[in-house]
């Protein structure tokens, strides 16, 4: 059962952050509710006022460019389904197709999982190799900060009470990228997710099938969530990774997962010990870069892990 | 507030209370109890109804959200005697036991169907993940899936 609240139906950005301004800490953006709506049921969370911002018009598109911009409004189905996503940031449409289950991707979005800032999101770990950008309205104006400083921990944000989330904006992978996301659990939500891009020098848009030995990584992304207390890139696994060939990328995964292991900072809780977590990132970090590398060379590994998802 | 929403091809005009959860509202105003209260945290799926075609968790819907749109719930398959094809097809297959998932995993599979008539066994099994099932070992309920794709094609 839910408390009585008022529910706003605004129609545009401006009213909307009016009434955010108005109410302060009374009111919450609502938007497809599937954090808000449970955390209410539970009592943790007791708004008396719920601004719907999905009649905002622009919160509600999804346009291309030279950066993907995906409004906050956008539900994990639309993005799975999204053409323009398949095409220039096609591992976010396949991530997107395994959050959840397909209730909650119909109805669930984009801004609302990085707003709510659970350290479980598959998005926000995936997002934070694409330079991910958000951009927050208030009555004060407009900004626009990396995804990174957004996210300041668990179910905590940079948002102040009267700003909006409004979009995303993504910086999609040169073409010939090779990537990956893995995912690990046996609990609704994720113990570990693991996302890796790996940028490849002198490979064409097919991978680096043709072009043999000389091929190498430019530009590595690794970034890891569900196990820190917010999802980070691990630096030092990227630096092991830069001007590795792609034929010696076998050899360097384990030393690279072994860097990305040392970095986070795991908690002991119900999805397992911090030693164990701590572990598991080091074993599916190298998975997830052989999953990359075989990609690189134009082949799709058949190898599949036991309560793990990989996209 | 009021809500116009076409429950199973017939339209009702409801005051609902914003707070009001559409599983309520269908269980305890319109006495359709076929969608079932388990989890109340849209993991199980017993709840599942479709609003405008597409699989939600009803326990994790406002009701002022149906407005203007149309929802289908178990007791809206069967056209009077004559049950659906997926209702046949769970028969046939044996894919009920105790019957308290059956009527998320018939939307559900109704929703894949309408999307993809012609689905692969990992289509089901994905699509129908989140759809709990504590008897059948889903195997049955995968196959009267397959064979009801097969029956409308």
């Amino acid at each position: 059962m839910l408390r009585p609240f008022t529910l706003h139906r605004p129609d545009t950005a401006d009213e909307a952050c009016a009434l955010l301004a108005r109410l302060g800490e009374d009111a919450a953006p609502y938007a497809g509710g599937t954090e808000l709506l449970l955390l209410m049921k539970l009592g943790w969370l007791r708004p008396r006022h719920l601004v719907d911002v999905k009649r905002i018009r622009e919160l509600g598109d999804l346009t291309g460019g030279p950066r993907l911009a995906i409004g906050a409004t956008v539900t994990h189905r639309a993005l799975e389904r999204s053409a323009l996503v398949r095409v220039h940031c096609p591992l976010v449409a396949s991530v997107a197709r395994h959050v959840a289950n397909v209730r909650v991707r119909n109805v669930g979005t984009v801004g609302g999982n990085l707003a709510f800032a659970d350290p479980h999101s598959d998005l926000a770990t995936l997002f934070l190799t694409l330079d991910a950008t958000v951009a927050l309205v208030s009555p004060r104006g407009r900004r626009e900060l990396p995804l990174a400083d957004f996210v300041r921990g668990p179910w905590e944000t940079a948002r102040a009470s009267d700003e909006l989330l409004a979009l995303v904006r993504l910086t999609p992978w040169p073409a010939g990228t090779a990537a990956a996301y893995v995912k690990f659990g046996v609990h609704e939500r994720p113990t570990l997710g693991v996302a890796v891009a790996l940028q490849l020098d002198g490979a064409g848009p097919g991978g680096a099938r043709s072009s043999g030995r000389s091929v190498r990584v430019a530009d590595a992304r690794v970034a890891i969530g569900c196990v820190s207390p917010r999802p980070t890139r691990a630096p030092a696994a990227e630096a092991r990774l830069e001007g590795v060939a792609i034929a010696e990328l076998e050899d360097v995964a384990g030393a690279a997962a072994e860097s990305a292991a040392a970095t986070v900072d795991p908690a002991d809780d119900l999805y397992g010990s911090a030693d164990y977590k701590r572990e598991m990132v080091a074993v599916f970090v190298r998975r997830a870069l052989r999953i990359a590398a075989a990609r690189a060379r134009g082949a799709e590994p058949a190898a599949r892990f036991p309560h793990a998802v990989v996209a | 507030m009021q809500i116009n929403v076409a429950v199973n091809d017939r339209a009702h005009v409801l005051e609902v209370a914003p707070h009001a959860l559409l599983l309520d509202v269908l269980r305890d105003v319109l006495d359709l109890k076929g969608a079932k209260r388990s989890c109340d945290t849209q993991v199980c799926g017993a709840c599942t109804v479709l609003v405008d075609g597409l699989a939600v968790s009803a326990c994790t819907y406002l009701a002022v959200e149906a407005d203007g749109r149309s929802v289908l719930t178990v007791e809206g398959l069967a056209d009077g005697e004559s049950l659906d094809p997926l209702q046949r097809a769970f028969l046939d297959a044996g894919a009920v036991q105790c019957g308290f998932c059956t009527s998320g995993m018939l939307l559900t599979a109704r929703a894949l169907l309408r999307e993809n008539p012609a689905p692969t066994r990992e289509d089901v099994l994905h699509y129908l993940r989140g759809s709990l099932c504590r008897c059948t070992g889903y195997r049955k309920i995968v196959e009267a899936v397959l064979a009801a794709a097969e029956t409308a094609r």
